[in-house]
């Protein structure tokens, strides 16, 4: 259990007042709570961050580690519990607040406003300023050039905004953070849009920045980061604090069981009899400008990878073969039969479904109801002359609800009331509605939690054991390695090779690929 | 205790708009002894009549993220081209001058929709653009004249009554009946949500979108058409000016029913509150003997405080 109480803070001598303040924590919160509408998302919150601390906060979608987030942020106002920053009871009502007290939060949802520079993105509305309205250029370009340099982000302070890839935004959105000088800083998932190269920089950062005695939570659902960067681990899991300790005393599997809450096996998927029926069988498809002469086939039972870094082409074919980009060479058939090109609703009819790699965007209808997006997919099996058979459709939402264990107070709920593993549920009710006998996966994992996929993972396997073929496109070639049978390689829109999955190294996936 | 304060505080919300529009008719039965009347009544329904039926085609449109500002124009073009074809000195039958009214406007909704959804050109522009070009057509049909002499047949569907009811009012309440169906009760329907309210899941989920969103602005062409010959058969005459700035009052009665101009989220239901309160309001301030100047200016306050209410609704939850 954490150390709750501080003591008298007046009987301190001026002498010894530098060594106490390294001694109280930055935020010290205990059993903080919150409910909505009656429902705890949030039971038991605890955390003791010092300075000069990178601290891993850990958890499950649903754990309550966003709502605690919010809490502390003064996005949210807590129902119990205690909140202190250096030492003193805090009770934010706004994100201003949190900023006066200097807390700053980096969060995934990036907010630049694309048609201005960078220095004004970092600054806005705190641009330096002469005769208090005009805004000082040469000052503000200047400032924003020393803070990237101090970061060692190379971005130029001059460059528009919108002419940035991703990564350069997140990065840009983290330095915006540090120019609060804040000395709490919460990173929600920063990494989740930057390579690896971006994210050592990041790091590096991070490091810096926390000598100077900021501390620092670190939320990502990588957890190799975590034993990167983090020196401290709390977890939550159900809304409730679980554990917390250095991460020097632990290993990357107890971590998990703690965010999981049960043993968990690494891995080791039996491996499925192969050399059944063929499946889906792409014959040297192409789209010019995106991937040309890929020839693959899926066979009944098992579990294609296709590994490639950005750029090699492998979203792409698969948005190809499903239907929502035509291709300009070549052919897919399903079970002998050819596949309709750039029609996704014959091929969802076919027996093809697509789990799109981002939910939010291509996945779900988030203002409608968990019904509504459960059976979309299926409607023309459940209608006759576009009329919808309510009792069918009923029926077959709530089976789907069931068979994925979607966590939900009622069927009518908004879809994007629920929690990300929750709502990645009910992409997967959606893909399976529709009965399908070959799946298209696109980054099925990308931006869940660690129990949510082992869950995705099992469901994988399930599905292939009933018969199923999975394709599977990933950039983490872990991920790839745990769970094909065979991996495909693409490589600048080609397919470089086909190779067995279970006698693979992740250094020979990547020097493949490269 | 908490649990059942949300729920009135979420029935309150959802049934807001009624509840206002019963507090607005009472209020006006204080104030004018002839508001209650059935008379008046008629009266009421007979003018919601035209705005409710363009307004039922501009929700489809607005549920897919769209708006239609053509509707007035094709409103006009359609009445004229049908009062061409059964003014006294013709001798088509009214049934030939019904379909071809109705053509017009079927036709004009498949050219917007044709480019927006084909072309992707923003739906403001194209209808702004037919707005103009579908106006400028009607004063060119006729020179700018107006066809008066409507035949008495063709006149029964402006002024006729079934029983006590106006014919108009019949034609609202079945329209209403056949696209609050469809919506509710058909794929295209819930297609039309899913459009709006995310393209491209729709899009994964199998849906062809571009037909979707083809067809509801040939929606609201065709009942923009069908608007356009009740009007011109309830003044006897088809005129080129008629129908200007109608748009306004059929996007009010779909934003004060509740649906949601980012597309995705409302009901024809609403709606059709949404064009009664505006009806109310309008036939009140008549019987107040409010200037219609002032009307305007009213109206427009109410439509802005109709859409707080909402943003203010959705804060809260």
């Amino acid at each position: 259990m954490l150390g709750c109480a501080t003591n008298s803070t007046h009987a301190m001598a001026d002498s010894r007042q530098e060594a106490w303040q390294s001694a109280v924590p930055l935020v010290l919160a205990s059993g903080v709570a919150k409910s909505f509408n009656g429902v705890p998302a949030l039971k038991n919150g605890c955390l003791e961050l010092h300075a000069g601390s990178v601290h891993a906060l850990c958890g499950g979608n649903g754990a309550g580690k966003s709502t605690f987030l919010n809490v502390l942020m003064g996005i949210l106002q807590r129902d119990a519990g205690s909140i202190r920053v250096r030492g003193g009871e805090v009770n934010f009502s706004s994100p201003n607040d949190a900023l006066h007290a200097r807390i700053s939060i980096i969060t995934q949802e990036l907010s630049p406003i694309p048609g201005m520079s960078v220095a004004e993105n970092i600054f806005l509305g705190r641009e330096p300023r002469r005769l208090r309205v005009i805004v000082d250029y040469p000052r503000l370009f200047e400032q924003a050039g020393k803070l990237l340099e101090r970061l060692r982000f190379e971005i130029d302070p001059r460059a528009p905004m919108h002419r940035l890839s991703l990564a350069q935004t997140q990065l840009v959105e983290i330095a915006k953070a540090f120019s609060h000088q804040s000395e709490i800083i919460i990173m929600d998932e920063p990494t989740s849009a930057i390579g690896e190269n971006e994210t050592e920089v990041l790091f590096d950062a991070i490091r810096s920045v926390s000598s100077q005695g900021a501390g620092i939570i670190y939320v990502s659902h990588r957890l190799s980061e975590i034993f990167t960067i983090a020196d401290r681990y709390t977890v939550f899991r159900d809304g409730g604090f679980i554990e917390t300790g250095k991460l020097a005393d632990i290993d990357r599997r107890h971590l998990v069981c703690q965010i999981v809450g049960r043993q968990v096996n690494a891995g080791a998927r039996v491996a499925a009899k192969t050399g059944g029926e063929t499946v889906l069988s792409v014959k040297n498809l192409g789209r010019r400008g995106e991937f040309e002469d890929i020839s693959l086939d899926v066979k009944r039972g098992e579990i294609l990878g296709i590994y490639g870094l950005i750029g090699s082409g492998r979203s792409e074919f698969l948005n190809c073969v499903f239907g929502i980009t035509k291709p300009d060479a070549g052919s897919a058939a399903l079970l002998d039969k050819p596949i309709p090109k750039g029609n996704p609703g014959k091929t969802i009819r076919r027996g093809i479904s697509l789990i799109t790699e981002d939910r939010k965007a291509t996945g779900l209808v988030l203002s409608s109801s968990v019904a509504f997006n459960t059976t979309l997919a299926a409607l023309p099996n459940l209608s006759f002359a576009s009329y919808i058979d309510r009792s069918k459709d009923r029926q077959l939402m709530k089976r789907m609800i069931e068979r994925m264990h979607v966590k939900l107070a009622t069927p009518e709920m908004n879809v994007s009331e629920l929690s990300g593993g929750n709502q990645q549920k009910v992409v997967l009710a959606k893909c399976m509605a529709t009965n399908p006998v070959c799946l298209l996966c696109d980054e099925p994992t990308r931006g869940i939690d660690e129990g949510a996929k082992q869950e995705v993972y099992a469901f994988l396997a399930d599905f292939v054991a009933k018969g199923g073929a999975v394709i599977v496109v990933s950039s983490e070639a872990p991920e790839v390695l745990d769970i094909s049978d065979r991996i495909a390689i693409f490589k600048k829109g080609r397919l470089a090779v086909v190779i067995d999955g279970h006698l693979a190294s992740q250094e020979e996936l990547l020097h493949l690929a490269s | 205790m908490n649990q059942t304060r949300h729920r009135v505080i979420d029935a309150l919300a959802d049934y807001g708009i009624v509840i206002a529009f019963f507090m607005l008719c009472a209020l006006l039965s204080i104030v004018s002894e002839a508001f209650l009347s059935w008379g008046n009544w008629v009266n009421i329904l007979r003018q919601t009549s035209i705005n409710g039926i363009l307004a039922i085609g501009m929700t489809y449109v607005v549920l897919t993220k769209g708006i239609d500002l053509s509707v007035g124009s094709i409103l006009a073009f359609s009445g004229l081209v049908t009062g061409s074809l059964v003014t006294g000195s013709a001798p088509h039958g009214v049934l030939i001058g019904i379909s071809a009214g109705l053509s017009v406007g079927l036709l004009l909704g498949a050219v917007n929709g044709l480019l927006v959804a084909r072309l992707s050109v923003a739906p403001f522009v194209v209808t702004l653009g037919m707005l103009s070009v579908a106006r400028g057509m009607t004063f060119i049909y006729n020179d700018g004249m107006p066809i008066a002499n409507l035949s008495k047949d063709f006149r029964f569907i402006g002024q006729g009554m079934i029983g006590e009811v106006p014919a108009p009012v019949i034609i609202l309440a079945i329209t209403f009946l056949i696209f609050w169906f469809i919506l509710k009760y058909t794929t295209f329907g819930r297609y039309v949500y899913a459009v709006g309210g995310n393209e491209r899941s729709a899009k994964t989920s199998g849906i062809n979108t571009r037909l979707i969103i083809f067809a509801v602005y040939v929606i609201s062409g065709l009942l923009s058409a069908l608007a356009g010959l009740i009007l011109a058969a309830r003044t006897t005459s088809a005129l080129p000016q008629a129908g200007v700035a109608y748009e306004l009052d059929a996007i009010a009665a779909v934003v004060i029913g509740g649906t949601s101009l980012s597309g995705g989220v409302g009901t024809l239901s609403g709606t059709l509150v949404g064009a009664l309160i505006i009806g109310v309001i309008n036939n009140g301030l008549d019987l107040m003997g409010v200037s219609s100047y002032y009307q305007q200016v009213i109206k427009g306050m109410i439509i802005v405080a109709a859409v707080l209410l909402d943003v203010s609704r959705k804060k809260q939850n």
